[in-house]
């Protein structure tokens, strides 16, 4: 796309730049190496990893199912949902500028990041003042966005990740594949193994019953979690109207990260922000039942700036944009910013359920990650950027719009996202075939030709009738299925000919015997 | 009634008994059925594939060629191409058409219906008459699930078929991996979903999976072929236009 910040450029903007900035080429985990088609082939090929997803979705599935039905006014919470985000989106900049000042007056300080790099450049540099080397993470996919940690990490700054399954990936040297169970890919086995090679002085003997590989984690960190200065998190909702941060999880390790450590510093994309408290009631149902499948969230952590004697004394917000203004500004596509990221929609698509995380390059993957991904980072339509695949990396099924709790109409972004990618493109031999099938379906005798040129298929296909081996393009197609071979005769042709008028008017007299098939509003 | 039928262009091409199956069934049912001759194609993987601006001549001759106010409904034998009707020839319109356009589209939008919808919302019938001696197992293809929501009227019609032993299939819902361009975009994707769904059709020993949509007939029947699994796809119109006087013949079933 013809973006500022597009690979081939890096040039100086002066003043207001015609479309605001995206994520910057090659910062950060919004692209991956390869192409979407090329990288699902090779996760397809794991069948350890396809039983791993497969068990696993399939259980969440289930749960979501059971926990949103109880609710009767569900289909309401969602509208609420929607309405809300919707309005926030509408007057981003009034709630961001409120939530500043608030955070502010509760003895916080609030930086403002373009960008990933410059969100990094706030958070290392906030680090070393306070004389630290290490910082606590909590669950954060903000700061996996931007690469922190491996920024922090060359910055001489080491970074624990505190969440079980994010601390799994990091210890594996992994990367997460998927946005609310990072580890969702590895199972019991894979994770003892990952144990008993990377945390020093775990017991020989771990069995892999999951409370004992939990155990064997928390003695880990709990030495970490007594001794750390500083901690880094994310933020699931800001309120404009308190300056409240709010982080919502399963396991507790998050509040012991948001309360213990002296200095903390919360990285917000600027999209999370709620206009009111009151608005948490509506968003404290949806995430939980959506995400987990759980009435609620074990731990809900709030904290408003600074209480002198209680929990972190310096409190820092830096609000993220990395594209996030880019996406505001599209008409069509603003809407994937309402995600909660809950991560319904993966749990329910076929092609995330098939292909895992990794294979998008993204660390947003899965329905919401093939809209979200090109739009805060951009596709590159002429440089083979696998960005561009993304919003094809769908059958278009629908269950994620079904499934999201804020009703983002995932299915039509995605099809917007191809109308932007083919714009962009130019002439590309798919554009001319496009063009080339349109020009023939425009003109009736034109396709009444190219049927009856369809319709010699029949010569080539031989006696079976049907193809089993088709050129490029379609060689992927005829891999695993069978074409038949054009009938002789065209629905049309049949229509015109002596035999099917006859059978018409056979059908038509049948009718008339029976008229009182028809429906009285009907007639 | 006089309805317009719009064999859409798949049927017309490639599954013509689809459409003469629909076709007779509504003469039978007692409707003027008209087939506007100069209909071509709804533009469907176009938009689905990202081009917008090329299907805008196909969007306008199907607002013409069913803008007749004589034309009380148009209806066909397709979930997913009523669906690009009635969701996504407005997109089109609004971004490169004329107010024309705009409002021959919203014209024909309103009283545009995918078959099993047809049957049941307008017409009333659930029962049609149909008699087809054979085990069936209904998918459910995903945009007349989740673009129309038919919901269990396609079950019910196959219900009131005689002699129909209809079989649940396990995890309907999901997708076939079809997706018109999908399936050759990322062709490994799309056969492992196809894969899953083809387990889920054989283990209910169906001699017949149907469906309201060609194209994931082609896809699903394709990969059912491929393995040599004796379970033939059938388009639901066949089956509700198969009577005892004049039945299906199942061994053609594949054509």
């Amino acid at each position: 796309m013809s973006r500022p910040t597009g690979p081939p450029t890096n040039g100086t903007f002066l003043g207001m730049p015609a479309v605001p900035p995206r994520s910057p080429y090659g910062t950060g985990h919004l692209r991956g190496t390869r192409k979407f088609p090329e990288a699902a082939r090779d996760e397809l090929g794991n069948e350890q990893l396809r039983r791993n997803l497969g068990r696993a979705t399939r259980t969440i599935r289930g749960k979501r199912l059971d926990a949103t039905g109880e609710l009767p006014d569900w289909e309401r919470l969602r509208d609420a949902g929607a309405a809300i985000k919707s309005d926030t989106m509408n007057r981003l900049p009034e709630l961001l500028e409120q939530l500043e000042r608030k955070v502010t007056e509760h003895g916080g300080t609030v930086h403002w990041a373009r960008d990933g790099v410059e969100a990094n450049e706030i958070v290392a540099r906030l680090v070393k003042d306070t004389g630290s080397d290490e910082v606590l993470k909590v669950k954060s996919m903000a700061t996996q966005e931007i690469g922190l940690n491996e920024h922090l990490e060359s910055e001489g700054i080491t970074a624990y990740e505190t969440d079980l399954a994010e601390l799994i990936v990091q210890l594996a040297g992994d990367q997460p594949s998927h946005i609310l169970v990072p580890a969702i890919h590895r199972n019991r086995d894979e994770i003892r193994e990952i144990f008993l090679r990377e945390i020093p002085g775990v017991d020989p003997g771990l069995d892999t019953v999951p409370a004992h590989l939990a155990a064997a984690a928390r003695a880990y960190l709990r030495e970490k979690f007594m001794t750390a200065r500083v901690a880094v998190s994310g933020a699931n909702f800001g309120i404009a109207e308190t300056g409240t941060l709010s982080v919502v999880e399963s396991e507790g390790n998050g509040r012991m990260c948001l309360t213990l450590p002296e200095t903390l510093i919360t990285v917000m994309g600027i999209e999370k922000v709620l206009p009111r408290f009151a608005d948490l009631e509506v968003f404290l149902q949806l995430l939980p039942r959506s995400s987990t499948g759980e009435r609620m969230n074990p731990y809900t952590s709030m904290w408003t700036g600074v209480t002198p004697g209680d929990g972190p004394q310096d409190f820092h917000l830096v609000l993220l944009d990395n594209g996030r203004t880019a996406a505001l500004a599209d008409r069509v596509g603003r809407e994937a910013l309402n995600c909660i990221r809950c991560s319904a929609c993966l749990n329910v698509c076929p092609v995330y359920e098939r292909t895992g995380g990794h294979a998008y390059g993204s660390v947003y993957p899965g329905p919401i990650g093939a809209v979200l991904t090109p739009q805060l980072a951009g596709m590159h339509g002429t440089d083979h950027d696998p960005n561009s695949s993304l919003p094809y990396a769908s059958s278009l099924c629908g269950a994620c719009f079904d499934a999201c709790p804020v009703k983002i109409d995932i299915p039509s972004l995605l099809v917007e996202l191809r109308h932007q990618h083919t714009e962009e493109s130019g002439t590309t031999a798919e554009a001319l075939a496009m063009k080339a099938a349109a020009a023939v379906m425009k003109r009736p005798k034109l396709f009444t030709a190219a049927q009856r040129t369809a319709g010699l298929g029949r010569v080539l296909a031989g006696r079976s009738g049907t193809f089993s081996r088709l050129p490029a393009p379609f060689s992927g197609w005829s891999d695993s299925r069978d074409t038949p071979a054009p009938p002789a005769q065209s629905f049309r042709s049949w229509l015109a000919s002596a035999e099917g008028a006859a059978t018409m008017r056979a059908a038509a007299a049948e009718g008339a015997r029976h008229p009182d098939d028809d429906a009285p509003e009907g007639s | 009634m006089r309805i317009g039928l719009f064999a859409t262009c798949l049927g017309d091409t490639l599954f013509p008994e689809a459409v003469k199956s629909t076709a007779v069934l509504l003469a039978r049912l007692g409707h003027d059925v008209v087939f506007p001759p100069e209909q071509t194609c709804c533009g469907q993987m176009h938009v689905n594939t990202g081009y917008q601006r090329e299907p805008v001549p196909l969007v306008r001759n199907f607002a013409e060629q069913f803008g007749d106010p004589s034309i009380e409904a148009v209806v066909m034998p397709s979930g997913s191409c009523a669906g690009s009707v009635r969701h996504q020839h407005e997109i089109v319109a609004e971004r490169y058409g004329d107010a024309g356009l705009r409002t021959g589209v919203a014209a024909v939008k309103a009283k545009t219906y995918e078959l099993s919808e047809f049957l049941v919302d307008v017409l009333g019938v659930t029962d049609v008459g149909a008699y087809f001696p054979h085990r069936v197992t209904y998918h459910p293809t995903c945009h007349s699930l989740r673009m129309l929501r038919v919901g269990e009227k396609p079950l019910r019609l196959l219900r009131a078929v005689e002699d129909i032993r209809l079989v649940e299939l396990p995890e309907a819902e999901a997708c076939c991996g079809f997706g018109g361009t999908f399936a050759v975009k990322n062709a490994a994707t799309s056969s492992a979903m196809l894969r899953d769904k083809m387990d889920h059709i054989t283990g209910t020993g169906a001699e017949v999976c149907t469906a309201g949509d060609s194209s994931c007939l082609m896809h699903i029947g394709g990969g059912l072929s491929r393995i040599r699994s004796g379970t033939r796809t059938l388009h639901l119109a066949q089956i509700l236009s198969s009577t005892r006087t004049s039945p299906h013949v199942l061994a053609e079933a594949t054509r």
